[in-house]
């Protein structure tokens, strides 16, 4: 493995480009991993991060531009033949089977048999200790006979990728590896990944956790919007030029400027919805906040900070471990989104196709199904005052349907949202918690709603408002709660501005000092060039 | 063709050439007369005796709609026909008088539709309460049901002796025979419930969806147990018209294989074994046919042991129709046929 | 490289000295014991080697039935066309053998390799189309049992030589007891497949499926070519077990197995064979079959039991390990959750 002389371009792709259904996700990407390197991937949602990964791993297919493996061109035409030809993947649900040992998982489909005179069939006795050797290279020393799915993730990721390499990887890519990890595990990880880097393999590490990225990681690529940024030495760049660099300041942001902005409200005394403490394990932890009737209470965080896991916890699809919430006063506990719906709160969730829509049903049907569910299992509500429901709100969103009455699949991305959010809007409630709703809808559109949102809450309706768009929730939001790697780091109040927030994700926990986000910012705007306002790329990053 | 896509064109159009089919080999067949104060023919048979398994099918449709599956619905025929003959009795009087039955008839009845309901749910706690896969959980009931069926009988074949009981399976009401009356009576009545109630809308997001229909704040899990139990409930109305039908209740055979040509009913009507979209006209018709496809291997003179066969045939088609691979592999050779 | 920090160990959680995996296993056996007990407690006959070994030769269709079909579960699916099968089984042999006249060393292995290819295009039909196995079997099951009842409603006795004398056939295995020819296959089936899922890698490529068929095709793993051979090992198991029948019966007829299916995925679940897919063993489906049989005999012991409780005790044992199997499951999940 160690052919490569370190420094050496192991895997170069030039002039990637990828498009969905017609829709560009990757625009011209040149991307260049170096043998004895450990290369950080970065970008936003839709920055084009996965495109990239599945590409150069062979699950799409090669549309322009070309790839190279040790100075040879390849094409790899499955994660398969990827795999055969020296580039392995190991991803965040680790591709296992948690039922086989652990020396069986990493010699699955290659194990070594006995001589018939030895009677034939699986040699075990070679598989096991093979695969204790195997680990022992990673500093790992575990019972590699029992079943992989007794021990933590973290070992089994060390068993995925005792699997590449034993296939005689050459490239190791991991996808949001640290996911699952605590900090222990992580630094493990890490001193495998230092090792194998001394080895000459050439390491791709897809996270979003900012810290990690520099305690290991030799060089930063950046995407934005399916475009390459740069890429740049890890000592060069600041925690708070990374950021910028991934978000894109700097650019001007050409949206029209909402009807009306959130005006200075007196304090309305009631609190409608308090969190003290909430925390789960494995989603987010010290989740602290309070809103009031007829605020908007802004959630920011990059991709993965845990945004969409309070939003979870607030709406009863998942159980808290720890930690109190309120509503109106009154102690909860959903276990069910019926029950929060019955309480006053209403949600629309981040994936529409998913979570969101049903999609045989019709347009109608879908956006009367919660006030409908509310009303339990024998009324049903009376056609006319479906007709007359959904027409309103269907007016007061833009949605753009030739028949109300037919099914919602034939409606557009953006518009199927408008009906998820309309669903939620029909049974009033005292609560909306919106889950990215402006993603997949165009300029216009997302002001619209935008103002809508304004004009309810000024009558009275509380919003939780997660969205990807600083600005957005710069716009509309009384306060902000800023998240950061699945810990709330801080609350800000109306009138902050995108420095703050950035400055507050930014900033590593132990370094006082990086107040970066001055500086570097305007050296790292210099390097972003793309339009931020445009939307984003098809395909989700 | 715009009448092609109605859902109900294919069955529809089985029937009808299975009914054609039949007309053509059996001169008589679509004859229907007026004997003994009601009407009397082979179509007016095939309804007397698709009742039963139109009932069963009819539950299970709900349930498959639900993404779920029943196939103990056989099991809990026998055990509601057991349920009734034992609480029924009654003994052969020589001299040909009518005979009482041990307990009053409406609490056999009522026995034997609570045992059913009793089932059904019991399977439905399994599935929601539990979360086991449906296959498996009415899977205990359909290897446990017979034997619970035999225990109530003793081991026997009990004969009922009590013409009000028989009147379920052999009695005529208006002309028509009163099985089918009740059944038709029952799949209205349960469209209706679905129509008029948002219950339907809640079976079918449900199906199509359960993580959005949970979101949206459908009580997914009540409504899953409910339909559970009223499968089994119609299962019981299916066995106490069975039994009256044969005037006996045998453990063993009542309802046997019904679960099969009842999911056999179901997906010849059009609704999907993945759930979501399902008609209850559809699941009707699938019965019809399926007991109009017995009929004519009978008139045919072939041995009605091919009935198996064709069955199997039917389902394979349906299968695969249902396949999306499938339905591209047929494009991928019309295409280069076209070519 | 940090020289200093300690090498990652683990030790795997939970059940120190145990393998999971084997835990189910562990209550089978635990039961299988426990029913002897009661057994040797309750009547005096009971411990006689006959006893045992009238087990294995009463049987022997049903443990090669359901060896069979432990593969098909450990992927995650289902044969219910098995007892069909084997009925046809019965009949193609005594046709072929009685009224064509065919050797009886030419028919075997014929029906063998029929029931093989009738699995196999079972299985490939619920690979290639993406059909759900419990909905192709079926149709599978009314096939074979269609074309049974096609060949002759009748039953057809079987008279020929080579089957009487292999029916006749008595194995001594010490004293006065022995093992019928049937008993011998099932053993040696039992071997075998023994050996294919632990020693081969086709039977861990079949783990490996059951435990998460999407990581098996990233893996590598031949995941079409394996179920197609799983599915056609079932129908084999069945052909064989019709030969094992016919030879035990004497005869070939098409209502032979009705409801075997059942019973063998019963044997197999008792057997700690997750209903899931990807664990279970072998020798647990044997100790289920024998615990089926014990049932049975205790009923038959104990005289004045209708012999449907033999139904009523499996389904309750059907329920116990099913609903143990969930908590498995569920404890699994739960602990998946922690570290996510």
């Amino acid at each position: 493995m160690g052919a490569q002389a370190p420094g050496a371009p192991l895997l170069a792709a030039r002039g990637i480009s990828h498009a969905y259904a017609g829709k560009l996700a990757l625009d011209g990407v040149d991307f260049v991993l170096r043998a004895g390197e450990v290369h950080a991937l970065m970008g936003q949602n839709g920055a084009g991060k996965s495109t990239l990964i599945k590409v150069l791993t062979g699950a799409e297919t090669l549309q322009a531009g070309d790839i190279t493996l040790g100075g040879q061109r390849i094409t790899p035409t499955s994660t398969l033949d990827a795999q055969r030809l020296g580039i392995s993947t190991v991803y965040q649900e680790v591709n296992l089977c948690p039922n086989l040992s652990v020396a069986e998982n990493i010699f699955a489909g290659r194990q070594p048999y006995k001589s018939w005179t030895r009677g034939g069939g699986i040699d075990w006795r070679a598989l096991n200790a093979r695969a204790s050797e195997v680990l022992e290279s990673l500093d790992v020393d575990i019972d590699v006979k029992r079943e992989l799915g007794s021990y933590s993730v973290a070992i089994q990721q060390m068993v995925a990728i005792a699997r590449a390499i034993d296939i005689s990887a050459r490239v190791l890519i991991l996808d949001e590896p640290t996911s699952s990890l605590d900090n222990d595990e992580v630094e493990q990880l890490f001193a495998a990944l230092r090792r194998l880097r001394a080895n000459g393999m050439g390491i791709l590490f897809v996270t979003h956790f900012l810290d990690q990225v520099y305690a290991v990681c030799d060089r930063i690529t950046v995407l934005r919007n399916g475009k390459l940024v740069g890429e740049y030495a890890a000592a060069d760049l600041g925690h708070g030029a990374l950021v910028a660099a991934m978000v894109g300041r700097g650019a001007d942001v050409a949206t029209p400027a909402p009807r009306s902005t959130v005006e200075a409200q007196a304090a309305a005394p009631e609190s409608v919805l308090a969190a003290r403490g909430l925390a789960r394990r494995g989603a987010v932890s010290q989740v602290d906040f309070e809103i009031r009737r007829g605020e908007i209470l802004g959630l920011a965080g990059l991709l993965g900070s845990g945004r969409t896991e309070v939003a979870r916890l607030l709406f009863g699809l998942d159980r808290a471990d720890a930690g109190t919430l309120r509503v109106q006063g009154d102690d909860v506990s959903f276990r069910d989104p019926a029950q929060a719906i019955d309480r006053g709160l209403g949600f629309c969730p981040e994936e529409r196709k998913t979570e969101g829509i049903v999609e045989d049903l019709s347009i109608r049907d879908n956006i009367a199904l919660t006030l409908q569910a509310r009303q339990g299992l024998w009324r049903k509500l009376p056609a006319a005052r479906v007709r007359e429901l959904t027409d309103k709100l269907s007016r007061l969103l833009d949605i753009r349907a030739p028949d109300l009455d037919g099914t919602i699949g034939t409606l557009s991305g953006g518009n199927q949202q408008k009906c998820v959010i309309a669903r939620a809007l029909a049974t009033e409630p005292c609560v909306l918690i919106l889950d990215e709703p402006t993603r997949g809808i165009d300029v216009a559109g997302k002001t619209e709603i935008m103002n809508q949102l304004v004009e309810l809450a000024r009558a009275g309706l509380s919003i939780v408002f997660i969205s990807a768009e600083i600005e957005e929730l710069l716009r509309v939001s009384t306060r902000i709660v800023v998240m950061r790697d699945r810990v709330q780091v801080g609350t800000l109040e109306r009138g902050c501005s995108e420095d703050d927030i950035y400055a507050m994700i930014a900033a590593a926990p132990a370094a006082a000092s990086t107040s970066a986000a001055a500086p570097a910012a305007a050296s790292a705007s210099a390097a972003a060039s793309a339009n931020a306002g445009a939307p984003p790329g098809g395909a989700a990053s | 063709m715009r009448l092609m896509k109605h859902a109900l064109f294919w069955p529809i159009l089985t029937l009808a050439l299975l009914i054609a089919l039949n007309a053509a080999v059996n001169p008589g067949f679509l004859a229907i007369a007026w004997r003994d104060g009601h009407l009397y023919g082979n179509l007016i048979d095939i309804l007397n005796r698709a009742a039963p398994l139109a009932l069963v099918a009819t539950g299970m449709t709900l349930v498959i709609a639900a993404r779920g599956l029943d196939i103990s619905v056989g099991a809990v025929v026998a055990i509601a026909a057991a349920t009734a003959a034992v609480l029924i009795g009654g003994s052969l009087n020589l001299s040909g008088v009518e005979s009482a039955s041990e307990h009053p008839l409406w609490l056999a009845i009522a026995a034997a539709l609570g045992v059913a309901l009793a089932c059904g749910l019991w399977n439905g706690v399994l599935v929601v309460g539990a979360g086991m896969q449906p296959i498996i959980a009415t899977l205990i009931l359909m290897v446990a049901g017979r034997g619970v069926a035999q225990l109530i009988t003793g081991g026997q074949i009990i004969t009922i002796y009590y013409p009000p009981y028989s009147y379920l399976g052999n009695g005529y009401l208006a002309g028509l025979p009163f099985a089918a009356v009740l059944a038709a009576t029952v799949i209205l009545a349960t469209a209706l419930l679905l129509a008029r109630t948002p219950l339907g809308l809640y079976v079918r997001a449900i199906g199509i969806n359960p993580v959005a229909a949970r979101i949206a704040g459908v009580r997914a899990r009540p409504i899953t147990l409910a339909l559970y139990g009223f499968c089994g409930l119609l299962a019981g109305v299916a066995g106490l018209i069975v039994s009256a039908n044969v005037r006996s209740a045998d453990a063993n055979n009542a309802g046997q294989l019904m679960e099969l040509d009842a999911i056999l009913a179901v997906t010849l009507g059009g609704t999907a074994l993945t759930g979501g979209k399902f008609s209850l006209a559809g699941t009707a018709l699938g019965a019809l046919i399926i007991q109009t496809l017995t009929s004519t291997i009978y008139s045919l003179g072939v041995p009605p042991e091919v009935n198996l066969v064709f069955k199997a045939a039917l389902i394979f088609i349906v299968m695969l129709l249902q396949s999306a691979e499938f339905r591209a592999s047929l494009l991928k050779i019309a295409r280069r046929g076209e070519a | 490289m940090n020289v200093a920090s300690p090498p990652m160990k683990a030790r795997a959680t939970r059940l120190r000295g145990l393998d999971r995996r084997l835990v189910p296993l562990a209550g089978t056996l635990a039961l299988f014991l426990a029913l002897v007990i009661f057994g040797a407690a309750s009547y005096d006959a009971f411990l006689a080697p006959q006893v045992f070994l009238n087990l294995a030769i009463d049987n022997a269709f049903l443990c090669i039935v359901a060896i069979g079909m432990t593969f098909v579960i450990l992927t995650g699916g289902i044969d219910l066309s098995v007892g069909s099968v084997l009925a046809l089984t019965t009949m193609v042999a005594a046709t072929l053998v009685e009224r064509a006249h065919w050797s009886p060393w030419v028919v075997m292995p014929l029906v063998v390799a029929g029931g093989a290819l009738f699995g196999a295009a079972q299985g490939f039909l619920i690979h290639r189309y993406r059909l759900q196995p419990f909905i192709v079997t079926l149709a599978g099951m009314f096939v074979a049992r269609g074309v049974c009842y096609l060949i002759d409603t009748e039953s057809i006795p079987i008279n020929d030589p080579t089957f009487v004398s292999l029916a006749q056939l008595r194995i001594p295995v010490g004293g006065d007891n022995s093992l019928s020819s049937g008993a011998v296959v099932a053993i040696v089936t039992v071997l075998f497949a023994a050996w294919l899922a632990h020693a081969t890698r086709f039977g861990r490529t079949v783990y490996a499926i059951g435990g998460n068929a999407k990581s098996a095709a990233l893996m590598g793993l031949p995941v079409g070519a394996t179920l197609v051979r799983v599915y056609a090992f079932s129908g084999a198991c069945a052909a064989l077990a019709g030969l094992v029948m016919s030879i035990y019966m004497l005869s070939g007829y098409s209502l032979h197995a009705v409801g075997l299916e059942l019973d063998a995925i019963a044997a197999v679940v008792i057997g700690g064979t997750l209903l899931t897919g990807g664990v279970g063993y072998v020798a647990g489906t044997v100790v289920g079959v024998l615990i089926l049989g014990v049932i049975q005999t205790l009923v038959i012991f104990n005289g004045t039991l209708s012999s449907w409780w033999t139904r009523i005790v499996i389904g309750v044992l059907l329920f116990v390990f099913c609903v143990a199997q969930r908590f498995i499951e569920r404890g699994a999940a739960a602990r998946a959750d922690k570290r996510a």
